[in-house]
């Protein structure tokens, strides 16, 4: 260390507390001592996140840490020859390399199928594979010696479309099945979901068909993927990740390094947002074994260019959809087939290829469905979870096919969407009949009804002062308004809620309820990751409300608890939720029974609240810190919702989802019809979550995903060609800005789920699934245009490209 | 190379600096500074907006020998003690924090907004924003911190 450098040690070792904040806290009950469920009560990784105190994965630093770096395949598809090593181990400052060699455990890892290597062995199937790992004392030294490896590579050509894979008509690279080359020992077709429901020949008055496209999208977490690995005096391993859920990393983990679970320890560094794109393993395989093999701690950081290689993106699909309707707008069928471009690896395709199909007629009641939705294997990047996760695609084909049946039936789009709107009692496309509530139509109307932004100043013939920034290309001044129309889009969307098809779907909370200081005080210890959502205060609100305690400090996230699964799909509110729900309840019993032990007698009707334990009959019975007193009350819960089950082979009828989410879209968009430059105005929502547990986190999640769904309509897209990802940068890679994204009206509705903790609803991905198509359908009315791939691009509108 | 310069107020120096290093780097892994971020590292995203010589900069994009003799200011100089600077704390009430990676950058960069201008109009917090990018927020709760910082400020200043 250097005079400047200051001492820090690792992290997340102390708990994050609650701190006392300022009244005065707009949306909340401010100042109020009693910040439980209900409550817009504040993070309590709040004050280290502004001050920059917040340790992240990137931030970690140890004494006598060095650091490790990857070196990937610069080619799509190729065997390997050969590597040398040599001249990379030579370079002073490096303490190893390491190849598939070195890696003492299982070759091959995967979330759902194990298929990827944790580094290439004689092939590679996407351009940026890992095939060796540096360890040195500098970034700069390890990255340099990288470079002074030499890979023999036996360059293959490329399969890059996912219905040339699969050997079916149509694909891009036209050719026939025979000659397309098994990317994998089974083939290269990851999953076909074959739904059929109702009669196999329906007929319909009116039919409308298409094709639709959507682009691979990244999750573009802010956050690095990084992590530190300190080798432990046991043979085993520390590792401090930024990650979606630890216990499945630790399982891949532990097979690649050959060591049992008590051997590799995972705690949860700070994560800078996650998407879906921290559900698979990156660096973490990679750091443990540098570290045992140097016996030196090491931390690896991707910067940005390799975090686009470094993690999966969302499936790009081609999708052909066939609606038939009686002439009153009532629907008849939908005939669709997807096809998901998995990539390389299987990653969580089985399961985005299961959304997408049992989902991929949205939130509508259509008695006659046929889907085939289909995964493949690719040379592309790998895909797998984003937000959204298969309901994404698919939505961006149902809702452009309602527009097009409401054009053909000459039907406002949101009567039409309302006429088959899903209800509670609706059944799905799998038969599964929706048991909660599915407020579709009342969305819809509320939505349609929330009031529009003011009219454009330049649409009455440019009388009004015109503001630049108000307009299409913005500041760039490539119009005051003439050639810009204005347009309105809809949409409406639904998806699962947690892990579904007969997952076993649980998560573990550990609560402990003593007297520190005087103060009735509970810890919440979960593996559940916090990704940026709010789980952990979640996790102090429910604490809150069900020990009526106000000091409830979150343990730090580690695999010293058993696991919460995945911060995903949309659950974690929903299974850590009832998990630390069903946790306190267990605890509030053994306090209550020490307490009437205490007491010498047994008191009817106790409750815990504000600090005290207060019976129905008697009123309060005294301070809950006085009446536990050295006590400690400690439970561990494995909570789990009600079982879902594998859908049938054959007609992918069954129940398996838990619980469905819904949410509706207004778009309002101004188009530069001469340059094809857009201008979102305004993109209003209204989603059904249950119960709000906190108000301001739920607005914040439509918000946010919300934008997400806006980036994928009209600027996100990873370019392909080749099987080589063309734009791995921020500066080529568009996500929006401050300037690109509108206003946002957001109604919130409460309709509980009796199934769910609370009534709640998974809140943090309907609103990316119905956003986008909204604002495609917007331009779609101010156009004309079909519009039949998302992003839409400039030359999509001007009809130059 | 050896760096000397000032950050947060306080001095500081650092020995055998690579030429090729950012003072992001430097503040991070040499000086003890890890609040301002590594999003992109390409000048992008803002997550590590800095002030240098009170201007702002991304750290990134400045050579760490740049910051010889200069004066630095990041996330962690906004606050004094224990007191956050009301752009900190409009964040924490305007619900504007969720993952957080992107915050620094974006307090810094509302820090100098506010600073230089004290009643912000939309168009013109979000013209000052635009380098700075985030992934969680859809940034309406960015603005709203935003407005917040600058009306408790004003209300401040009239009370005077």
């Amino acid at each position: 260390m250097s005079d400047g450098q200051k001492e820090r040690g690792p992290v997340l070792t102390v708990p994050v507390r609650p701190r006392p904040r300022p009244g005065g806290v707009p949306g909340s009950e401010a100042g109020a001592r009693d910040e439980g469920i209900g409550a817009s009560a504040g993070r309590p990784d709040g004050i280290p996140k502004v001050t920059g105190e917040f340790q992240y994965a990137s931030d970690l630093w140890l004494d006598g840490m060095i650091w490790g770096v990857t070196l990937r395949s610069p080619h799509p598809y190729a065997r390997i020859r050969s590597v040398d090593i040599g001249p990379a181990l030579a370079t002073p400052g490096v303490s190893a390399v390491l190849t598939h060699e070195d890696v003492p455990g299982s070759k091959l890892y995967g979330l759902e199928i194990v298929d990827q290597p944790v580094l290439a062995v004689d092939t590679v199937r996407y351009q940026g594979e890992p095939v060796a790992l540096v360890a040195a004392d500098h970034p700069e030294i390890a990255r340099q010696a990288a470079k002074k490896i030499v890979v023999d590579w036996e360059v293959l050509e490329p399969v890059t479309d996912a219905r040339t894979a699969l050997g079916l008509d149509g694909g891009a690279g036209g050719g026939a099945a025979g000659e397309v080359p098994r990317l994998h020992p089974g083939g290269n077709l990851v999953r076909h979901l074959r739904l059929r429901k109702g009669d196999p020949d329906p007929v319909a008055d009116v039919v409308v068909t298409g094709e639709y496209h959507v682009g691979m999208q990244d999750q573009a977490f802010l956050g690095p993927e990084s992590g530190l690995a300190v080798p432990a005096e046991d043979g085993g391993v520390e590792l401090y990740v930024a990650t979606q859920w630890l216990h499945v990393d630790q399982r891949q983990i532990c097979g690649a390094l050959g060591l049992p679970p008590d051997k590799v320890r995972l705690t949860l560094a700070g994560v800078g947002g996650a998407f879906g794109g921290r559900e698979d393993l990156s660096m973490h395989v990679h750091a443990c074994l540098l570290a045992l093999h140097t016996g030196k701690p090491v931390k690896m950081v991707y910067n940005r260019e390799e975090s686009f290689f470094g993690h999966v993106h969302r499936h790009p699909a081609v999708m052909r959809f066939e609606h038939g309707a009686r002439r009153d707008g009532t629907l008849v069928y939908v005939k669709a087939q997807i096809y998901l471009d998995g990539g390389a690896y299987a990653s969580s395709t089985p399961a985005v290829v299961g959304n997408a199909g049992t989902m991929g007629i949205g939130p509508y009641v259509v008695p006659h469905v046929q889907i085939d939705a289909f995964g493949a294997y690719t040379n592309n990047p790998p895909c797998g979870a984003m937000r959204g996760f298969g309901s994404v695609q698919a939505a961006f084909a149902h809702e452009a096919q309602m527009d097009r049946l409401a054009g053909a039936l000459g039907l406002d789009p949101v009567e039409l969407r309302c006429r088959n709107a899903m209800a509670q009692g609706s059944q799905a496309p799998t038969g599964q009949v929706i048991d909660s509530p599915a407020p579709v139509e009342e969305m819809l109307r509320r939505v349609a009804a929330l009031p529009m932004p003011p009219p454009a100043a330049w649409a009455n013939g440019g009388a009004g002062a015109v503001d630049l920034r108000d307009l299409p290309g913005g500041v760039a001044n490539t119009t005051h308004g003439e050639g810009v129309v204005r347009g309105v889009g809809y949409a409406a969307a639904y998806k699962n809620v947690g892990f579904s098809e007969g997952f076993d779907d649980y998560s573990t909370a550990r609560v402990r309820l003593e007297v520190l200081a005087g103060e009735a005080v509970a810890t919440v210890h979960t593996a559940a990751a916090e990704v940026g959502q709010g789980l952990v205060t979640v996790e102090q609100q429910i604490a809150r409300t069900e020990l009526g305690v106000h000091q409830v400090t979150v343990h730090p996230k580690d695999t010293a608890v058993g696991s919460a699964g995945s911060s995903s799909a949309s659950r974690q509110t929903y299974v850590t939720g009832g998990a630390v729900k069903a946790a306190c309840e267990k605890v509030r019993e053994g306090a209550l029974a020490v307490i009437q032990r205490r007491l010498g007698r047994s008191v009817p009707g106790l409750r815990l609240a504000g600090g005290k334990v207060i019976s129905d009959t008697e009123g309060v019975v005294g301070e809950l810190a006085g009446l536990l007193g050295d006590e400690v009350i400690e439970e561990t819960v494995e909570w789990r919702h009600r079982p879902t089950y594998p859908v049938d082979p054959e007609t992918g009828q069954g129940f398996a989802h838990v619980q469905y989410a819904f949410s509706a879209h207004r778009a309002v968009v101004d188009v530069d019809t001469e340059l094809g430059l857009l201008k979102v105005v305004a993109l209003d929502c209204v989603q059904d979550v249950g119960k709000a547990i906190n108000p301001q986190a739920v607005v914040g999640q439509i918000q946010g995903g919300s934008a997400q769904g806006m980036g994928l309509a009209v600027m996100e897209e990873i370019q392909i060609s080749g099987g080589k990802i063309r734009n791995p940068s921020f500066t080529d890679y568009l996500i929006p800005t401050i300037l690109d994204v509108p206003p946002m009206q957001i109604e919130v509705l409460e309709y509980p789920d009796p199934h769910a903790p609370y009534g709640l609803r998974g809140v943090g991905e309907p609103p990316t699934i119905s956003s986008g198509p909204a604002i495609v359908a917007a331009v779609r009315a101010a156009t004309g245009l079909p519009l039949n791939q998302i992003p839409v691009r400039p030359e999509h509108i001007t009809g130059t490209g | 190379m050896r760096i000397s310069c000032t950050v947060n107020g306080e001095p500081q120096q650092a020995d055998d600096v690579w030429e090729g290093e950012s003072l992001l780097y430097l503040l991070r892994e040499r000086l003890g500074f890890p609040g301002s971020k590594n999003a992109c590292e390409q000048g992008e995203c803002g997550s590590c907006t800095v002030y240098l010589d009170g201007v702002l900069a991304c750290a990134c994009l400045v050579a760490a020998g740049q910051a010889q003799g200069r004066d630095v200011r990041t996330v962690e100089g906004l606050a004094t003690g224990d007191e956050l600077a009301a752009v900190q704390q409009a964040f924490l009430d305007a619900g504007a924090v969720q993952c957080g990676f992107c915050t620094p950058g974006l307090l810094v960069a509302a820090h100098d907004l506010i600073g230089r201008h004290p009643g912000p109009a939309d168009a013109e917090i979000r013209e000052a924003l635009a380098g700075n990018l985030c992934r969680c927020t859809g940034y309406e709760k960015i603005l709203d911190g935003v407005r917040l910082a600058a009306a408790r400020r004003a209300d401040k200043a009239d009370q005077l």
